[in-house]
């Protein structure tokens, strides 16, 4: 496989990541997912990594990159799916992802996203400037 | 000469052992049968590995199957209640009637008897040392499965509503313990799909730095997993220690009750309380 | 096994999970042990210029263990103190390759001079 398959839901992007990624194949993701958000104007963007058995500071630093260019972008990203064992090496490790929204499954994260663009509209449209 | 005893003499060295186990108090944890078959077994098993191999080495593959039995005999004695002692007393209690067989086979040649008698007894000590290293390595299997059992024991999780998990946490705070801690909420967290954890600290005596820093690294954990996590029990007192040890709660939502905490909770997942 | 290409990195973790599952490590281990491996061997791709690793059982008296050795030829670490420090990165990641990934095992030796390669074995015992 040479590149990681982007599914578009309307107004949302999803993204299922099931093998265990080589470097290369990361970075490409990232630059489809950049490519995808601008082309459909996507509001929001899922990150399904419940297929991932570990996630090292290169994927780490990958789902920090995406979710800071989705909000560049104007679209909100959530990572959902986060193994129990992957989400305790992970802050043993030191990475916390900060700024980087999670959710539980699939489901919760699209509520999330819901909810995040609804209150990023209702800031936007009760801002004055 | 010893080959030789043990060949020939078997059924009377077994005799006049077993007679001297008999001796030995067993509370009852061992039959007389029971012992006196062991005897039997390893006394055959010492006869074959003479016969192919020598007394000098028991790392030889001629005594696996001795060393098979007694690690056997180790982990029984273990799981019976003996202590190390007694377990390498059935062993060395071989050497009385052992010795008096070479002092019959050897008369009067002294130097003989001194020759055989050191032979026995080194072998003899060998077999006893590995049997108190297998039985001590038994009991530490027994009892890292018993911490890893108590550990499971002490961390219930509980529902506390609809999407809402609590954990009481009693006791100290190690990491080893934080890790199965974590690893059970955080599972739990995805059966029941939950949104919010609530990790309450009532029952934790003492909380310094790397208490602190455990519960922000299982906080982390929580969210990382796109649940909220709610630390709740914080008395006074630990509030204070918190801040004089400049800990940086930072981002992670504390309350002094487990009430507080469930009500928060509630708001949280979009409910109301009303009376 | 050779650490050449970024390949080999997904080898490598791929058969640490087999040796840290054999030897019956928990699955919070596992990942530890892998997700370590994993950093260090892309250290040694990327800043030693390519390696290998070396993957073994460690069977102690009363446990056992995986040690893995990350072997590269590269131009070593000038200042061991810097590169151990979290978040300093020599370029690319998020500088938490090394001190990260010896808080996921019990042990960590390092061994590396200026222009004679780095030479890291972790362990994870049971």
């Amino acid at each position: 496989m040479d590149r990681i398959p982007i599914l578009r839901m309307g107004e949302f992007l999803l993204v299922t990541i099931q093998v265990d990624m080589q470097d290369r194949l990361a970075m490409r993701l990232q630059d489809d997912l950049t490519e995808m958000v601008q082309r459909h104007r996507s509001r929001g963007v899922l990150i399904d990594i419940s297929g991932l058995d570990m996630v090292d500071s290169f994927i780490g630093r990958m789902l920090s990159d995406i979710s800071g260019i989705s909000r560049i972008l104007g679209a909100e990203s959530v990572v959902v799916g986060m193994r129990p064992a992957v989400a305790i090496t992970l802050v043993e490790l030191g990475l916390n992802l900060p700024g980087v929204a999670t959710a539980l499954n699939v489901e919760r994260g699209i509520e999330l996203l819901r909810k995040r663009i609804d209150t990023g509209m209702s800031r936007a449209n009760s801002d004055p400037g | 000469m010893l080959e030789r005893i043990l060949k020939e003499q078997r059924r009377e060295l077994l005799q006049q052992w077993t007679a001297q186990l008999a001796q030995v108090a067993t509370g009852g944890r061992i039959s007389g049968e029971e012992l006196e078959a062991q005897a039997a077994e390893l006394l055959k098993y010492l006869d074959e590995a003479l016969q192919t191999g020598s007394a000098d080495d028991i790392n030889q593959p001629a005594w696996n199957p001795a060393r098979g039995f007694l690690e056997d005999l180790s982990r029984k004695r273990v799981l019976a209640g003996f202590s190390s002692d007694e377990t390498a007393t059935f062993l060395f209690s071989l050497k009385r009637p052992l010795f008096g067989a070479l002092r019959a086979a050897a008369g009067k040649d002294a130097d003989k008897l001194a020759d055989e008698i050191w032979k026995a007894t080194a072998l003899l000590d060998k077999l006893g040392l590995y049997t108190v290293k297998a039985f001590q390595r038994t009991r530490e299997e027994v009892i890292g499965r018993q911490q890893q059992e108590l550990l499971e024991l002490s961390t219930p999780v509980v529902r506390l509503w609809d999407g809402i998990l609590a954990l009481p946490l009693i006791g100290t705070l190690d990491s080893a313990r934080t890790q199965v801690v974590m690893e059970s909420l955080l599972q739990r967290l995805v059966d029941d799909e939950a949104q919010v954890a609530i990790i309450d600290i009532t029952g934790v005596p003492t909380v310094d730095t790397l208490v602190a820093q455990h519960l922000m690294k299982a906080a982390t954990a929580i969210r990382l997993m796109g649940a909220e996590c709610i630390i709740s029990g914080i008395r006074p007192q630990i509030a204070q220690t918190i801040v004089h040890l400049g800990v940086d709660l930072g981002g992670v939502t504390t309350k002094a009750t487990i009430a507080d905490a469930l009500s928060t909770a509630l708001r949280m997942t979009g409910r109301t309380i009303s009376k | 096994m050779p650490l050449r290409s970024e390949h080999d990195i997904v080898l490598a973790r791929q058969a640490v999970r087999r040796t840290a599952q054999d030897v019956g490590l928990s699955l919070v281990d596992q990942t530890k042990i892998v997700t370590a491996a994993s950093e260090l061997a892309r250290n040694a791709l990327i800043h030693g210029g390519g390696g290998q690793m070396l993957l073994s059982v460690l069977r102690g008296d009363t446990r056992v263990g995986v040690q893995i050795s990350f072997i590269d030829q590269g131009p070593g670490i000038p200042n061991m103190e810097l590169a151990m420090s979290d978040g300093w990165t020599s370029g690319g990641g998020l500088g938490m390759g090394l001190p990260g990934a010896r808080r996921l095992v019990n042990e960590f030796d390092i061994k590396s001079a200026p222009g004679t390669g780095t030479q890291i074995t972790v362990v994870r015992w049971k």
